[in-house]
């Protein structure tokens, strides 16, 4: 009986993995599974520290003692800007991301994420623009204007190699794969988790991870925004941060830390995720406090995007607006302190098991609060105006970043790994590497504290004797080995545990989420079986869970028709509402981000009339990835054996695709928003706005293009709606009529932006407006386009009443190029005409 | 053994840049703030890891859902809303006024001293209003008297910050800003650039010289004659 279970099981397994696993050989670079591409995500962010590791080893050794010359000032400038960028942008975000993508399907009982194939684009996109701005190490013209590119010292005028264009357009592609795996996170975890999953019973975890994946879609809009703008003003003369034609400095500022303040809370909540995870591992026991911990969540995520100016403190701005600032970044404290009470909580009621990922949760505690605090102390202003651009804030940011980030990050590190190898790694040598890094680390960074408040200020490259600063610069100096050391030992201890780590048990710690329900080392598929869940602690309420889920007790425990499946399910509730099918290994990925990275090299080197082919071409791929969408032979074809209840998600009318597509718009609306607020900050702000008496734009074309737009839009909402009714006759030709109406709209629009007299180059006000009209432009030439397509694919029969998703998907868009319109026509034309020269 | 340890902590804390050495009103004020808010913290970092570490330490037998429901209920109240909104009401009561004192409002009596500064990539152009005095990387100050510096650019973002007398303002492209600065006694002070301003960064450093204001008047004739 046992044996012809096993012998089943054994079966299904393969049946599973057939259809779950990649080709061998070149096969990997199609690979689109979650596990695989988090894995990538994550080996590659750490060389990628190992990297911004070495450059700080080297600023260490040039400040090690005074009136060093080891490294040159140029080149000092260099290591501490890529230092910045590459440990930012290259390794904390995407290793957390990476984190997430492996784990989040895992926890909410679900065989991949939602979009595989944006999660291999965004893999991508991180690995080339990250290969492109380190190669400008190599080649000696690394970007040297700091991390935060502050203009005007990073623009054409003072910085006139590419350096900044390095930083500029590559952090821009590397920016891709962060909106990519946000938008990619919040669906997966608000539509896939598996059969009563509601969203009061999902594994704390998984809130941290919607926390941050919606303020990714927030938070980088306006340094993408900030960085075009910054490019365009580089390359083409165009003006935004310049004083002289109307542009104003710290609009580039403003528009950094929107993204700047968020992003340091983008990389704190996944870690704090971590500790809320670990905690009531090891101490046995539910987390105290589930409910104060999710509000503290989303307080954090809302206070996050109010703080942004405690950067920018001495810049000279109101004193009311610095009071309010300072208070805002103040509050922050509030949520920090009710996780770090309710933690307490969960280990003040349970039996604490102190294992070596505990080790790195209490040395996570010592360094983040302390942080915590000179945090509160750097947003009392008057104490900041000391202290601002000293080594203190280096030292602050450390204890937080290095506290808030690395310490939980190693700790889920050592907890998750016999998730991944299948074996325990070593107690005793994981104990050295803790102790090494966790004296290093204080000893370089306590000690800095000081450092700054003797006045050494930040990016210097040497410094005199006898200004009180040679012994605390050795000691951190000598620190920041050590900590080298410690990172060694981990490493080292990581690599031998793959040959000599003891074989580990299932779920070893005796954790209580799905994620340790899965086999080890974890299948291609993840579950045998999608479990239905009953609690919020189901591997503790259900011992035999793995057991039940392995024999195929539960739902989609047979591959149908190759297809991979996954549950869809409702935001709230977790009732099954769907079967998601998901796409299998495709190579568009690849050649998609293989063609955008040629784009931006030919952007780099200034060969424009390449860039435009290799864009047109990552347009295409991107476009046929789309096109294997619906009841295309390659997704899910029309089965007489189909399930109807539930139906396959491309036979429904809202499906992921149409939320991926809403949280998509939110991130474009935030680009947008943050143009605006550009456009409305240096007409009230800027030292040197002009505007002309008379708009440059022509009032009745544009009205009369707006107007088609209108009818456009309407007449495809229309079309939809009956669909959603099951009718579909005429959709074909409503949908090449709404196409031709767009096609008019667009053809009047280019016609207003051809005829303005714009002079982009002579005036900040002519180039938001450029800006905004190619905005408006894009949109509704790619609406055009993607509608044409949709009309072909009703005649080919791969939309059509049985398969009605794909132009529900396309609808927010459609809305969305709509509104923006009107409000820029309300905010550039309207409110500029009524206010007398805008 | 107390004065041997205060002893060592001043003259670790001395030093020509040293914000803890402060040699006027304001640098004075932030000094004080430090050394308040250091020792709040130092005490509550101190309890709360003591909190922690006994937490993991302790045995707490079987503990029902209720109590531990009580638990929670005294740690996220107290510590995670009581504690942070206390402690903020007090830095901010004593910090905003501390802040206030530090801004170029009007004084009770007479007018503050101007003196414009204009940063340049690498070097500090400084002159004196309605006279045609003009020094680099100089500044004469009268001792015990506020002095307006009206900071401006001529390129790129600086920072003018001398530790010792007050804290530092960026001169910002398009923009005036204003810093009030203040010395108790004649003597030299060492200032320098704060904001990365690009390659010669390090060494954009400047004096200011604090004289007697009797001397500082007669000083400012002299260079005007001499000019």
């Amino acid at each position: 009986m046992i044996e012809r279970i096993a012998e089943r099981n054994h079966g299904r397994h393969q049946r599973l993995d057939r259809v779950w696993s990649y080709k061998p050989g070149w096969g990997a670079f199609a690979a689109v599974n979650h596990t695989t591409i988090g894995l990538r995500f994550l080996v590659t962010g750490l060389i990628f520290f190992l990297v911004g590791g070495l450059l700080a080893m080297l600023i260490r050794t040039q400040l090690a003692l005074p009136n060093q010359n080891i490294v040159s000032p140029a080149l000092y400038n260099q290591l501490f800007t890529m230092h910045g960028t590459v440990m930012m942008f290259l390794f904390a975000i995407p290793v957390l991301e990476g984190a997430a993508m492996y784990l989040i399907p895992k926890m909410i009982g679900a065989r991949d994420l939602v979009f595989p194939r944006l999660s291999a684009l965004g893999y991508w996109c991180y690995l080339f623009g990250g290969l492109i701005i380190m190669s400008s190490l190599l080649l000696n013209i690394a970007p040297d204007a700091g991390w935060f590119m502050y203009t005007p010292l990073s623009s054409i005028e003072y910085s006139p190699g590419p350096g900044s264009d390095f930083w500029l357009i590559g952090i821009t592609f590397v920016e891709i794969s962060a909106i990519s795996a946000g938008v990619e996170l919040v669906v997966s975890i608000l539509r896939t988790r598996t059969k009563g999953m509601s969203l009061n019973r999902m594994p704390v975890f998984c809130w941290y991870i919607l926390a941050m994946a919606f303020m990714i879609i927030f938070g980088f809009p306006p340094l993408i925004l900030g960085s075009i703008l910054l490019e365009l003003e580089r390359a083409a003369g165009f003006i935004f941060f310049a004083v002289d034609g109307g542009g104003d400095p710290l609009l580039w500022q403003h528009l950094f830390w929107l993204f700047g303040h968020p992003e340091v809370y983008i990389i704190f909540l996944p870690a704090a995720g971590i500790v809320s995870t670990l905690i009531p591992v090891f101490a046995q026991r539910p987390l105290v406090g589930y409910r104060w911990i999710v509000l503290a969540i989303i307080v954090m995520g809302f206070i996050s995007f109010g703080l942004w100016v405690h950067h920018m403190f001495t810049v000279g701005i109101p004193s009311l607006a610095l009071a309010f600032f300072s208070v805002a970044s103040m509050l922050v404290a509030i949520p920090t302190g009710i996780q770090i009470f309710a933690w307490l909580a969960t280990l003040w009621s349970g039996h604490v098991k102190y294992s070596l990922p505990m080790l790195w949760i209490v040395g996570f505690l010592v360094v983040f609060v302390c942080g915590g605090f000179t945090g509160v102390m750097l947003a009392l202003v008057p104490f900041n105006w000391q202290v601002h651009d000293t080594h203190f804030v280096v030292a602050h940011m450390h204890y937080v970043l290095v506290g808030g980030m690395m310490f939980p990050l190693v700790a889920g590190l050592y907890y998750w790994l016999p998730h991944v190898s299948g074996r325990m790694s070593s107690e005793r040598l994981g104990r050295w590497g803790f102790w090494l890094f966790f004296i290093g680390f204080n000893l370089t960074f306590f000690i800095m504290h000081l450092t700054g408040l003797l006045g050494m200020p930040r990016r210097v490259y040497s410094y005199d004797a006898g200004l009180g600063w040679e012994w605390f610069n050795l000691i951190s100096s000598i620190g920041g080995f050590i900590t080298g050391i410690g990172v060694a030992v981990i490493i080292l201890d990581i690599a031998l545990h793959f040959r000599f780590g003891r074989k580990a048990d299932r779920n070893p710690w005796n954790a209580d989420t799905l994620e340790w329900a899965t086999p080890m080392p974890v299948t291609t598929y993840n579950f045998a079986s999608l479990p239905t869940i009953e609690t919020r602690t189901p591997m503790w309420d259900r011992p035999d869970l793995p057991e039940r889920i392995e024999n195929g007790e539960f739902g989609l425990d047979e591959p149908r028709h190759d297809l991979r499946e996954t549950w869809g399910s409702d935001a709230v509730t977790g009732e099954l509402k769907e079967i998601v099918h998901l796409p299998a290994n495709s190579w568009l990925p690849l050649l998609s981000a293989s063609f955008i990275a040629l784009m931006c090299i030919c952007l780099l080197t200034k060969s424009y009339l390449l860039a435009l082919p290799a864009c047109l071409l990552a347009v295409g791929y991107l476009l046929q990835w789309s096109w294997h969408n619906g009841a295309h032979p390659i997704a899910a074809p029309f089965y007489d054996d189909e399930p109807y209840s539930p139906p396959l998600h491309s036979r429904t009318c809202d499906g992921p695709g149409r939320w991926g597509m809403i949280i998509t718009m939110m991130a474009n609306g935030t680009l947008y928003a943050s143009l605006l607020f550009g456009w409305f900050y240096l007409w009230t702000a800027g030292p040197s706005w002009q505007a002309p008496d008379d708009g440059p734009i022509s009032f009745w074309p544009l009205l009369a293009s707006g107007g088609l737009l209108t009818i456009c839009v309407l007449l495809y909402r229309q079309l939809v709606a009956r669909l959603g009714r099951g009718e579909s006759n005429g959709l074909e030709r409503g949908l090449w009529l709404a196409c031709l109406i767009g096609l008019v709209h667009f053809a009047t629009l280019l016609w207003v932006l051809l005829a303005a007299p714009l002079q982009p180059t002579m005036s900040a006000h002519d180039s938001v407006l450029t800006v905004m009209l190619m905005y408006l432009l894009l949109h509704s030439g790619l609406a055009v386009i993607l509608t044409g397509l949709q009309a072909v694919r009703v005649r080919i029969r791969y939309v059509g009443a049985r398969a009605p998703y794909e132009p529900f998907v396309l609808r927010p868009f459609w809305s969305y190029t709509l509104g923006v319109f009107w409000i820029s026509f309300a905010a550039f034309i309207l409110l500029p005409m009524g206010w007398g020269g805008g | 053994m107390t004065g041997i340890a205060s002893c060592l902590l001043l003259s670790a804390c001395s030093g020509p840049l040293s914000s803890l050495d402060p040699a006027g009103p304001h640098a004075a004020s932030a000094a004080l703030l430090w050394w308040g808010m250091f020792g709040f913290f130092t005490v509550i970092l101190l309890i709360v890891v003591a909190l922690w570490l006994y937490a993991i330490k302790r045995d707490p037998g079987t503990v029902s859902d209720v109590e531990a429901q009580r638990t929670q209920n005294r740690w996220v109240l107290g510590g995670g809303l009581i504690l942070p909104v206390v402690s903020i009401t007090v830095i901010l009561l004593v910090g905003i006024p501390v802040g206030r004192s530090m801004l170029p409002l009007p004084l009770e009596s007479g007018q503050a001293l101007r003196v414009d500064v204009q940063a340049h990539q690498w070097r500090w152009e400084v002159s004196y209003p309605d006279t045609d005095v003009g020094l680099t990387n100089e500044l004469h100050i009268p001792a015990g008297k506020a002095v307006d510096l009206h900071l401006t650019t001529a390129d790129v973002i600086h920072s003018f910050w001398v530790p010792r007398l007050a804290g530092k303002l960026d001169t910002m492209p398009g923009r005036t800003n204003i810093l009030r600065i203040e010395a108790d006694a004649p003597g030299t002070y060492h200032g320098q650039c704060a904001e990365f301003c690009g390659l010669e960064h390090t060494d954009m450093r400047f004096t200011v010289i604090a004289h007697e204001p009797a001397t500082f008047d007669s000083w400012l004739k002299e260079k005007q004659n001499d000019d």
